[in-house]
């Protein structure tokens, strides 16, 4: 797949503070990018730069192979934007609001009623369109936000919390969007919505403290979830010693009841021989099912270290 | 791609009452101006009984309507100038410009235009109502050509100042004021240095250079001055501008 983004070393220091520490990936056409991490850590900045909001302390930003720092006007051409702050004129109506946004992207003339409808229309706008933006809900408002972004059919998509305010039914219908959109040009999206993550990405970066942390497909986040770990119940607990003689098990946690997290040293452990052993040994197994971490502990985890 | 940038910022002026009200009372101050000079041209001039006291009919109303156009505009352009830049930080809108395939020249030489457009507006409206004049009289063009191009460098001049202030804060009425006391202090100091003909300041000011044009004078030296003194602030401002990339 073709690369349409690239970032490389993205530095960025608000006076002594690192906001943003050597960042670098890339994203292909038909992909959509997750970027998570807690507050402050850097997920806004970096879209900034990838936007040429900002300019970087150190790093480079390709976008569909031109620089953006050398070569703004080509390389913004491509890209559509949402900053965390949505850019809104408000004392407009949404249709002269988005009219604005298609000339300075240079839509052609005749093109320009078309892609207003059809922006409108993706973003569920189409009701709306005679209203004067401050009048509107902030979920609307947040809607006319994401129009502005796609109203020119960018190659990249690059949206800052783009659920934020939008009631279940809208955030159903901006994520199955995104991942439309995503189909064919690329999406970067930032949240704090953890499940949402899983649900519209392909791919997830997670940034913590300007560092990133994590980075790699859903799978491989799913992978990290899922682990080597086992949640056991034994009526009769044996003691580590003894299950350590029994199987190449690492660690054993107690939760409450009888329930006990077993995690084991390899990945690809043998689930049915440990349940026989148990049989034989006679634990007085009563449950085994995988443990799952949650999305949440994995993330507290991997940006805690 | 200048012309929409211009374009967004005149339709954004009219889509408040602000614009309507500024544009009603200008219009209707200059209207008071020129009638007043009208009026009492025959008066004054049956009064003025030596050939030499008695000026035509364009320069005496011109004088009228020039000169209050000189200070109408001193406050009316930081009043029209005040949001154009300072707005769009307090609504934080500038990384929707920033975003799109527009360079930061352009984004100023179109907010400029754009102010500028509507000012021109203005003194060509100016210009046609004492044209009209000339139904019962013989209209001197020529002082009414040199005045009108020594008010619209003056009103681009103020929209300059008004612009680079606007870039400096995010809120509107201290750009307003910034840049009326910065027009005021250009003008109103020529009086403190009225006595000492030399002083460097006769260079800087902006009526002294104006008033060449209200004599009906265009001199070159009097254009350049303008033109440098708009680029300057135009300049000042796309530089302001360029720092928020650069400092965040
Ligand atoms: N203009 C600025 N001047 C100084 N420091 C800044 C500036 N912008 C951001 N920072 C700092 O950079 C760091 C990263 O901020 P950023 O907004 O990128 O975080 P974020 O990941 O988007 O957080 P959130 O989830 O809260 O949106 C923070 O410590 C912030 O204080
Ligand atoms: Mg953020």
């Amino acid at each position: 797949m073709a690369t349409t983004l690239k970032a490389l070393g993205l530095t960025r220091l608000f006076g002594p503070n690192k906001a943003v520490n050597n960042v670098s990936f890339e994203l292909s056409k038909g992909e959509v990018l997750g970027f998570l991490g807690p507050n402050g850590a850097g997920k806004s900045t970096t879209m900034r730069m990838l936007t040429g909001n900002l300019a970087p302390t150190e790093g480079q930003v390709e976008i569909c192979g031109v620089n953006i720092i050398e070569e703004p006007k080509l390389a913004k051409a491509n890209i559509g934007y949402l900053p965390e702050m949505r850019p809104l004129y408000k004392e407009f109506r949404v249709n002269e609001f988005l009219r604005i946004a298609a000339k300075l992207h240079n839509i052609p003339a005749k093109k320009i009623n078309s892609s207003i409808d059809i922006a409108m229309e993706k973003c569920g706008l189409t009701h709306m369109s005679n209203r004067l933006i401050e009048n509107l809900s902030n979920g609307y408002q947040q809607r006319v936000g994401i129009a502005q972004a796609i109203i020119h059919n960018p190659e990249i998509v690059i949206l800052d919390e783009p659920t934020v305010g939008l009631d279940p039914i809208q955030i159903r219908e901006i994520r199955k969007l995104i991942k439309e959109i995503g189909k064919e040009h690329s999406v970067i999206l930032s949240t704090h919505i953890l499940p949402e993550v899983e649900i519209v990405c392909d791919r997830v970066q997670i940034i913590d403290k300007g560092n990133l942390v994590f980075h790699g497909s859903i799978d491989d986040l799913k992978q990290q979830r899922r682990g080597n770990k086992l949640l056991v119940g034994f009526k009769k607990t044996p003691t580590l010693k003894k299950l350590q003689s029994l199987f190449d098990i690492v660690k054993i946690e107690k939760q409450e009841d009888l329930l006990h997290v077993i995690q084991f040293k390899n990945l690809d452990f043998d689930m049915e021989k440990f349940i026989q052993v148990c049989v034989k040994e006679k634990l007085g197994l009563f449950q085994v099912s995988p443990h799952i971490t949650s999305l949440e502990d994995t993330f507290v985890q991997l940006t805690n270290k | 791609m200048i012309i929409n940038i211009a374009s967004k910022e005149i339709k954004s002026f009219f889509v408040t009452p602000m614009g309507w009200i500024i544009l009603a009372l200008i219009t209707a101050a200059f209207g008071t101006y020129y009638l007043e000079g009208v009026n009492s041209y025959f008066e004054v001039m049956s009064g003025a009984i030596r050939p030499a006291e008695r000026v035509g009919v364009t320069i005496y109303v011109g004088q009228t309507v020039y000169g209050a156009a000189f200070f109408l505009m001193l406050f009316a352009v930081p009043l029209m100038s005040m949001r154009l830049i300072s707005e769009e930080r307090r609504q934080q809108t500038l990384p929707f410009l920033f975003s799109a395939p527009v360079s930061i020249v352009e984004i100023v030489l179109g907010k400029f235009f754009g102010l500028f457009a509507f000012l021109a507006l203005m003194v060509v409206y100016i210009f046609l109502m004492l044209s009209t004049l000339n139904i019962w009289a013989d209209v001197d063009f020529g002082y009414l050509f040199s005045n009108t191009f020594g008010l619209l460098l003056l009103v681009g001049s103020f929209a300059a100042i008004g612009i680079y202030f606007s870039s400096l804060t995010s809120q509107p009425i201290i750009a307003a004021i910034l840049s009326f006391i910065f027009a005021f202090l250009l003008l109103g100091l020529e009086s403190y240095f009225a006595s000492q003909p030399n002083h460097w300041f006769h260079h800087v000011s902006l009526l002294k250079h104006f008033q060449t044009f209200s004599r009906g004078v265009i001199s070159s030296k009097d254009i350049i001055y303008f033109l440098l003194f708009i680029s300057t602030f135009i300049v000042l401002t796309i530089r302001r501008l360029d720092a928020d990339r650069l400092r965040g």
